[in-house]
């Protein structure tokens, strides 16, 4: 067993990092602009922002990673540059992690399988030079997150177990449908993910981004219905973002995300850190709370 | 006849594509929008009333099921591609100005954004529908889409964004359409976007589904 599957054996609450993608932005990367790219060109702003959620509390950091398949990369004309980008994402958070953990960030590819965009192959391949970029800069465990569609997180999960010797961990994301379900744009439930996920060799799963933390304890009830066993972690989003005079903006506070919890952790999530708009001050009072509860 | 029509609306609205496509698994073997299209030509239907009578009424009910998430983006592009199947048949007839298009709609995902599967989707429910289509990609810019419109005149334009970072510039490209074509008419959408939003920036129209848009450009039609 891996080491962060220990540690939620033994009882431990765990505390992930906050966003990233919104945390760049504020740092300059402009719209159009590659963010795996800063990992070369603006590896100090990188590392600040890895720095900044462990000394936030967090227990684990992920990596500027997660648009660093090559469908993403050759966009900007760095489809060659697969692993080294993908390597020098890990080896940053690693540096700032110390002893803590690193989870390397692997986003969706933007292909659809069924449209016939790309073959299951093509996918596995993507995902496995990234991943082995993630595992050779010193990831402890692949995240691959935001997945939508059902068959592209398999083969994800597929690609990672079978060409790195890291835990592997899943979320998906999910909105509440008009007649109160959740569901991925794919439209898949989190009870339809879960053995799904499970079977392909995650050893962890749950939900990122969302509409807010609220939404998610309602997710994380349902998977812990479908399993009793699975870890859960959640990256949830500061809410919907809202816009405000040619600006936007993140309306949930750290103090309603720490609010809500005790109610996540009731409902069965072993990690919960933060998704877009979410900031270190986010990360110090889930760190908080977390503690005050174990 | 019109039994021809009604299993070319189903084929669409459930994505049957042509005979040897393996979905919907519940129509396997059948023919499919494609042969059913080809076959209704031959027995002499007109192009106009495969259009308005098959393809039409069976994009209109996915446009529907979608917005209230009986049927999900997997569906809905399943749908869209039995359609662009069966319209490579009516294509002849669209040109030889036999059949007519309502009205011109363009499209693209604004500067900066190179998400397109919700920018594609509602191109394809706008086509599906009876309209032209002009679909200018991904990372479009304010002068891009100011020319496009010159070009195409009268047409809608739509702007679409996935993210929060890149809806904020279609304030910038809402504007310039404005300046450049007095009275132009702008729709906005993508996960992000909201009315209040549109509002703020000027546009005129939102809708948080394909179906809302198709509806409000077909309520133009005089």
């Amino acid at each position: 067993m891996g080491k962060i599957l220990e540690k939620i054996k033994q009882g431990k609450m765990l505390v992930s990092d906050g966003a990233w993608g919104t945390f760049l932005q504020q740092k300059g990367l402009k719209p159009g602009e590659c963010p795996e790219e800063w990992n070369h060109t603006h590896a100090d702003e990188v590392f600040d922002i890895a720095k900044s959620y462990i000394d936030a509390g967090a227990d684990m950091i992920e990596t500027n990673s997660f648009g660093g398949t090559i469908f993403k990369l050759k966009r900007f004309g760095l489809g060659d540059k697969v692993f080294e980008l993908n390597k020098a994402a890990a080896e940053i958070s690693r540096k700032a992690a110390g002893n803590k953990f690193v989870l390397g960030s692997v986003g969706p590819t933007g292909k659809i399988l069924m449209m016939g965009d790309v073959t299951e192959e093509e996918l596995y391949d993507a995902f496995k030079e990234q991943v082995k970029g993630l595992e050779a800069g010193g990831s402890d465990a692949i995240m691959i997150e935001t997945m939508s569609d059902l068959d592209e997180a398999r083969i994800a999960i597929q690609a990672a177990k079978e060409n790195t010797t890291l835990e592997v961990f899943c979320t998906m994301t999910f909105e509440k449908t008009v007649t109160g379900e959740f569901r991925s744009m794919m439209g898949v439930s989190p009870s339809d993910m879960v053995q799904v996920l499970i079977d392909a060799g995650a050893e962890l799963i749950g939900a990122n981004c969302g509409n807010g933390i609220a939404g998610m304890v309602g997710i994380v009830e349902e998977i812990r219905m479908a399993n009793p066993d699975i870890p859960i972690l959640v990256h949830a989003n500061a809410g919907m973002p809202v816009y405000d005079d040619g600006e936007t903006i993140f309306p949930e506070k750290p103090d309603e995300m720490a609010a809500l919890i005790p109610k996540i952790i009731n409902a069965g999530a072993d990690i919960i850190g933060g998704c877009c708009g979410t900031t270190p001050e986010h990360i110090k009072r889930i760190r908080n709370a977390a503690d005050h509860i174990k | 006849m019109s039994e021809l029509l009604s299993r070319i609306a189903e084929c669409i609205e459930f994505g049957k594509i042509n005979k040897v496509a393996p979905y919907p698994p519940n129509m396997k073997g059948q023919d499919g929008a494609d042969e059913l299209t080809r076959r209704a030509l031959d027995e002499g239907i007109s192009a106009q009333r495969i259009l308005t009578e098959g393809l039409m009424p069976g994009m209109e009910k996915v446009g529907i099921k979608f917005r209230e998430n009986k049927v999900f983006v997997p569906q809905v592009l399943m749908s869209a591609k039995a359609m662009s199947t069966a319209m490579v048949h009516l294509k002849p007839f669209f040109l030889s100005g036999e059949v007519k298009e309502k009205g011109t709609f363009i499209i693209g995902t604004v500067e900066g954004d190179l998400h397109d599967i919700g920018k594609n989707l509602v191109a394809m429910m706008v086509e599906g529908n009876g309209w032209k289509v002009v679909d200018l990609g991904t990372d479009v810019k304010a002068d891009q889409f100011v020319a496009a419109l010159k070009e195409h005149q009268p047409a809608y334009v739509g702007l679409s964004a996935l993210l929060t970072t890149t809806m904020v510039n279609m304030e910038k490209i809402t504007k310039a359409l404005k300046e450049a074509v007095p009275g132009a008419v702008v729709a906005v959408g993508g996960a992000p976007v909201t009315d209040s939003f549109r509002q703020k920036i000027g546009a005129d129209i939102y809708s948080s589904d394909p179906q809302g848009l198709v509806e409000y450009l077909n309520s133009q039609l005089v």
